[in-house]
């Protein structure tokens, strides 16, 4: 058996793949709950009503979207120059911590004005987290898989260090958590009363910023062309290593935004527990959306709907919560395969 | 040693009705021929004509989808290269497929011995590889690893891994590609040897005078057609040419240069060793304008690293280049005025999934009128496009469809398109017509020379002494970083030359 690339997949080819992994998801996800002793479809039914049934669920739903779309995005635009961050938990974390030392500093005397420059603070901590990998990668050649992936638990180590130590809330009774953010720069619900913050439409103009950037800017130009083949971009004369810092800046800011929406929109504090691998599940959600900006957005909104659903269903039907995480896997697993079958043909002989 | 003289029974290989098709193109259509014991036959070619697509099949890589192949009267079955290789099929492929880590017995040995089976055997290898050696006259070191090997003993080794298996019949794709042709005449000494034994040989090769002095029977193929079968002894080059593109070729008329001054200068350059390629060593050129300074050699000797140098990628380790590339980097060469046709048009020339007008701009893209503060001007960069693709022939579906769909020729046209119209005084061309077909080389040979009257300085890089020998005003040879003094048109035959290749000579100039 051999693989030969198809030229020009058909639109029955491109669209008919992804469907049946979707399709073939669905019935993986029925076996499961069946095997945990549920109905199939009124599990299914239940993830669903869950997760859109209602005002309050596609809300919450949307809620847990946002941090997704910032990791998401940033792994895309990284993915994209060939740049492999895995450390997007590392930089979110990063710019959690800054959006809490400048939110609790003397800044919050300027009240809501004060907002933007909390945002920029986290988003240049997150791209510095990234820089030390990316200058490792271009001055020495180290991996930065290596290095991004092991930055998460060096940089959770010191977020416990911080929330033990100096960030220590003092009225926190002892939990490891830091003081809360000032009311005033706490970012506003856009629907009074339930949780959706603006965090949910900065991620949307992060998004719509990144497919302008690499659709019609020089630099999206050249992170294409040194992703795609840095040997000819290099020959060409495109600055492949400046390219890559570049890169690395964008991608480690976005998903410090992460962090920032997170503190600022959800929880106005920071804890250990802020972020549940929203870094890691950034990457499925990228590849999901074939590092599509846009396309991040509704994978963000499917995963996010997955697990949010999940929630809810099993506290009603008694199926563990676990099966969310079945869920992605399958369904990401079965769409890598599915893109492989959109460009390539399986030839027997 | 003859052919045709036999029977039937003097049949060793027998195709019949091979068909191929991938898609909409019929790379092999009903291809039927005998090869007889004891004969050579030359498969004769252009790119894409069918001959590595038929040697696969032959091979068991592809599967036909119609015709069979029969091996000393016994059917081969197809997709099954372990059953070709038992049949007695030996292949020496063009990219050698070696171990460098292995001494030369451990690649020979390599895939013959079972798994479970304790011991490697050595001893009996050993004796088996010297009398092949001897036979042959492929003089080896058994021990030597492969790594150390020179290009020439690693084919050596590459036929001896052949023969000891046992191969009754030996294929040999472009076997003298990259073989200097004091190599290649000891390679033909080889092959005349293993005839004599009884051994049938298919030789694939585009170059005329190789086929003409070995085969005894040439078979052309064109678009998938074989066009030809006949005694080579029957035939010459033209009429050869003639069957492989269709039509009485031409041989390009070369006016003379009107040289002008010097406009790119080495004194005594030397750059670094990278990996296993040579650095120079103490160059002297001038490239003068209206002139193209041919560079012959074989592949490997330092014409990668002064392509290098002046396309900008490395710098100078001692010497001067005049005029510098300052800060020296592939951007300030393009700026200084310096037209770079890479060797490698898909690794290196082209990025395979940007569109066509993408591709277009990659050198360019920085400046007016495709960029403005960050922002590209995709208009701008179409319109480009479209004038490259009407002015230099790009036969394409359009400018915002993949590079990649292109022919090579095609690709080629659009790489000389983009850095001839920006009016270079010089042009580093680095293989430039390597795996095109005739008319695409006759094209882009046509590009060049007209540069070169319009006063350009070209540097042209080739592997094929024909090329370099046709096309340059003065010619230079490299070997081991070192290049020859300069030799006028007509002063040097090919011969004279292929010395000079195998670094004879060099002692005496410096």
């Amino acid at each position: 058996m051999r693989l030969e690339p198809i030229a020009n997949p058909g639109l029955a080819r491109s669209l008919g793949f992804p469907a049946a992994a979707l399709l073939a998801t669905v019935f993986i996800a029925s076996a499961l709950a069946g095997l945990a002793g549920a109905n199939p479809l009124a599990t299914l039914g239940l993830i669903l009503k869950g997760a859109a049934g209602s005002k309050f669920a596609l809300l919450e739903t949307l809620n847990r979207a946002t941090p997704l779309i910032f990791t998401g995005l940033a792994i895309a635009v990284a993915f994209r120059a060939k740049l492999w961050n895995i450390g997007a938990e590392a930089q979110l974390y990063a710019g959690a911590v800054v959006t809490v030392i400048l939110g609790t500093s003397a800044l919050s005397g300027m009240g809501g004005f004060a907002v933007p420059f909390v945002a920029l603070g986290a988003l240049v901590a997150g791209a510095l987290v990234l820089l030390g990998p990316v200058m490792l990668k271009t001055r020495l050649g180290v991996d930065e898989v290596v290095t991004t992936l092991l930055l998460n638990f060096i940089m959770l180590l010191l977020v416990s260090y911080l929330l033990e130590g100096p960030m220590k809330d003092p009225a926190g009774m002892g939990w490891p958590k830091s003081a809360p953010l000032d009311r005033a720069l706490r970012l506003p619900r856009i629907v009074e009363g339930l949780r959706l913050h603006w965090g949910f439409g900065l991620a949307l103009i992060a998004a719509a910023a990144v497919w302008f950037v690499q659709k019609r800017t020089t630099l999206g130009y050249e992170m294409r062309a040194v992703g795609l083949n840095p040997q000819a971009a290099r020959f060409a004369g495109i600055p492949v290593n400046v390219v890559l810092v570049k890169t690395a800046l964008l991608s480690g800011g976005l998903a410090a935004l992460a962090g920032f929406s997170e503190v600022a929109g959800l929880k106005g504090h920071l804890s250990l527990d802020l972020s549940p691998g929203f870094g890691y599940t950034g990457i499925i959600v990228a590849m999901l959306a074939l590092l599509h900006p846009l396309g991040v957005v509704i994978t963000a909104i499917f995963v996010a709907g997955i697990f949010v659903g999940a929630d809810s269903m099993s506290r009603a039907a008694d199926v563990p919560t676990y099966i969310a995480d079945m869920l992605l896997a399958t369904a990401l697993l079965l769409m890598v395969l599915a893109i492989g079958l959109t460009k390539f043909r399986v030839v027997r002989g | 040693m003859k052919s045709a003289l036999g029977g039937a029974q003097d049949i060793v290989l027998r195709l019949s009705g091979i068909t191929k098709r991938f898609g909409a193109l019929t790379a092999n259509d009903a291809i039927s021929f005998d090869l007889h014991r004891g004969e050579v036959i030359a498969l004769l070619g252009e790119n894409g004509a069918g001959k590595t697509t038929l040697m696969n099949i032959l091979f068991g890589q592809y599967t036909a989808d119609a015709g069979g192949v029969e091996v000393f009267g016994a059917p081969l079955p197809p997709g099954n290269p372990r059953a070709a290789l038992a049949a007695g099929l030996g292949m020496v492929h063009q990219h050698f497929t070696l171990a460098d880590n292995l001494t030369v017995l451990e690649n020979i040995q390599l895939g013959t011995r079972p798994l479970w089976r304790a011991g490697l055997g050595q001893a009996a290898a050993r004796v088996k590889l010297a009398g092949l050696a001897a036979d042959f006259g492929l003089v080896v070191n058994p021990d030597a690893l492969v790594g150390s090997l020179t290009v020439g003993a690693r084919q050596r080794v590459e036929i001896l891994k052949a023969l000891y298996r046992d191969a009754r019949i030996l294929i040999l794709d472009e076997p003298t590609a990259v073989l200097t042709p004091q190599d290649s005449d000891a390679l033909f000494d080889t092959l005349r040897r293993a005839v004599a034994t009884g051994l049938s040989i298919i030789f694939i090769s585009h170059k005329m005078h190789e086929v003409m002095a070995l085969s005894s029977r040439v078979l052309v193929l064109r678009h998938g057609r074989l066009v030809g079968d006949v005694a080579t002894a029957t035939t010459d080059r033209a009429r050869l040419a003639a069957m492989m593109v269709g039509a009485e070729v031409a041989a390009p008329k070369v006016a003379p240069a009107m040289p002008g001054p010097a406009v790119l200068t080495l004194r005594d350059v030397s750059t670094r060793t990278i990996g296993a390629a040579p650095g120079l060593q103490g160059v002297q050129l001038a490239l003068r304008a209206g002139q193209i300074t041919g560079l012959a050699g074989v592949s490997g000797n330092g014409q990668a690293a002064l392509s290098d140098l002046i396309s900008g990628l490395v710098e100078p380790q001692s010497g001067v280049m005049e005029p510098a590339i300052t800060p020296w980097s592939p951007r300030a060469a393009v700026a200084a005025g310096i037209a770079r046709i890479p060797e490698d048009r898909h690794k290196t020339g082209t990025i395979a999934d940007f569109s066509l007008t993408e591709n277009a701009i990659l050198e360019t893209y920085t400046g007016a009128p495709y960029s403005h503060r960050g922002l590209m001007n995709w208009r701008a960069a179409e319109a480009q496009t479209r004038h490259l693709i009407a002015t230099y022939d790009v036969r394409c579906p359009g400018p915002n469809g993949p590079i990649r769909q292109l022919s090579g020729g095609n690709m080629q046209k659009l790489i000389l398109g983009r850095v001839l119209d920006q009016s270079p005084r010089i042009i580093l061309a680095n293989q430039p017509v390597r795996g095109l077909d005739i008319g695409a080389i006759a094209y882009v040979h046509g590009r060049l020379l007209a540069a070169r009257d319009a006063g350009a300085a070209v540097l042209l890089i080739s592997e094929d002494l024909d090329e370099i020998m046709g096309l340059s005003d003065v010619v230079h040879v490299m070997s081991e970083g070192r290049l020859s003094p300069e030799f006028g048109r007509g002063q040097m035959t090919a011969a004279q030359l292929g010395l000079w290749m195998a670094g004879q000579g060099f002692d005496h100039a410096a």
